[in-house]
């Protein structure tokens, strides 16, 4: 069975944005390292994600440096979250509504 | 999409949050070990302490013999040593059989939570020691390990955090039963070691 894709947020519709939002949903902050070694991502593809993710306002960004190295820390927003979980609640409406 | 497209995808989201928030490759092997190492420290300070007086009472005395309280510190280091390295080997060949990272935000996380409580209790034992108030040190040993791991547990398995609770517990009744910690001293960090490490292989290695 087919489901129309409308009531999802378009911004998730990518794998690795949503991977990058639930692991931002449970944690204070991640590093962009953490991330790619955790997501096994290339540096290229997290970034343009992580740029997506930071022009719909979902994500906010912390450059830092640690000694001479840049230390850039993701952290979800408030409007990010919201988002998460309302697409999270679209999926299970979704699986609730093919049971009936 | 497909249905079974849409669970496979809520779980590998809640998989996702549990791997990048909790560290989970602690291994219970280390806690079996750490329990036997303590227990091997506890007969052997027990020995040296009670062998001249024979009996278990309470006595403020011993530990104004110099050589026997150097003897008592040695065996410490030496189970905390021990413990540590066994520890932290157990964990890195855990986390390379799950393919986790061993140094990742959230082993550093587990740490540095785990290290506030530590170094307080650390401190104020040492305090108790200078000022000679003997008594309560088992009781504050316990006491103050219990609270970090309760605070480590919000980084790793839940379970972590009842091995937390039973020592507090532990502690409190080691306070009000001051004659008796080696007892509990004995029963916090050898018994419910070997019993929580049992469990934790048990539960998670098979």
């Amino acid at each position: 069975m087919k489901i129309s894709l409308e009531s999802f947020d378009k911004a998730f519709e990518n794998r690795l944005r949503l991977q990058i939002m639930s692991v931002l949903a449970a944690n204070d902050y991640y590093d962009f390292n953490a991330l790619k070694e955790l997501l096994n991502a290339t540096d290229g593809n997290l970034a343009s994600h992580l740029k997506a993710l930071e022009k719909e306002e979902y994500i906010t960004v912390n450059k830092s440096f640690i000694g001479r190295k840049p230390n850039t820390q993701y952290a979800a927003s408030a409007k990010g979250i919201l988002a998460f979980k309302k697409h999270l609640e679209a999926l299970e409406n979704l699986i609730k509504q093919q049971k009936r | 999409m497909q249905e079974e497209d849409i669970y496979s995808e809520l779980s590998s989201i809640r998989n996702l949050m549990e791997r990048s928030s909790k560290f989970i490759s602690l291994s219970g092997l280390s806690g079996i070990m750490a329990g036997i190492y303590a227990l091997i420290g506890a007969i052997a300070g027990y020995k040296i302490v009670y062998n001249q007086h024979g009996g278990l009472q309470y006595r403020s005395s011993y530990i104004s013999q110099p050589e026997v309280l150097w003897q008592l510190a040695f065996i410490a280091a030496l189970v905390l040593v021990f413990s540590l390295v066994t520890g932290i080997w157990l964990t890195i060949r855990q986390a390379r059989k799950k393919g986790e990272k061993f140094w990742n935000p959230v082993s550093r996380r587990l740490l540095v939570n785990m290290t506030i409580p530590l170094t307080t209790g650390g401190l104020f034992i040492l305090i108790l020691l200078i000022r000679g108030d003997y008594g309560i040190i088992a009781s504050a040993c316990l006491i103050f390990y219990g609270l970090a791991l309760i605070a480590a547990s919000h980084y790793t398995l839940s379970d972590v955090k009842w091995l937390g609770f039973c020592e507090i517990a532990l502690g409190l009744m080691a306070a009000l039963f001051p004659g008796y910690g080696i007892v509990f001293w004995t029963i916090g960090f050898s018994i419910l070691h070997i019993l929580y490490g049992s469990i934790m292989h048990f539960k998670y290695n098979q």
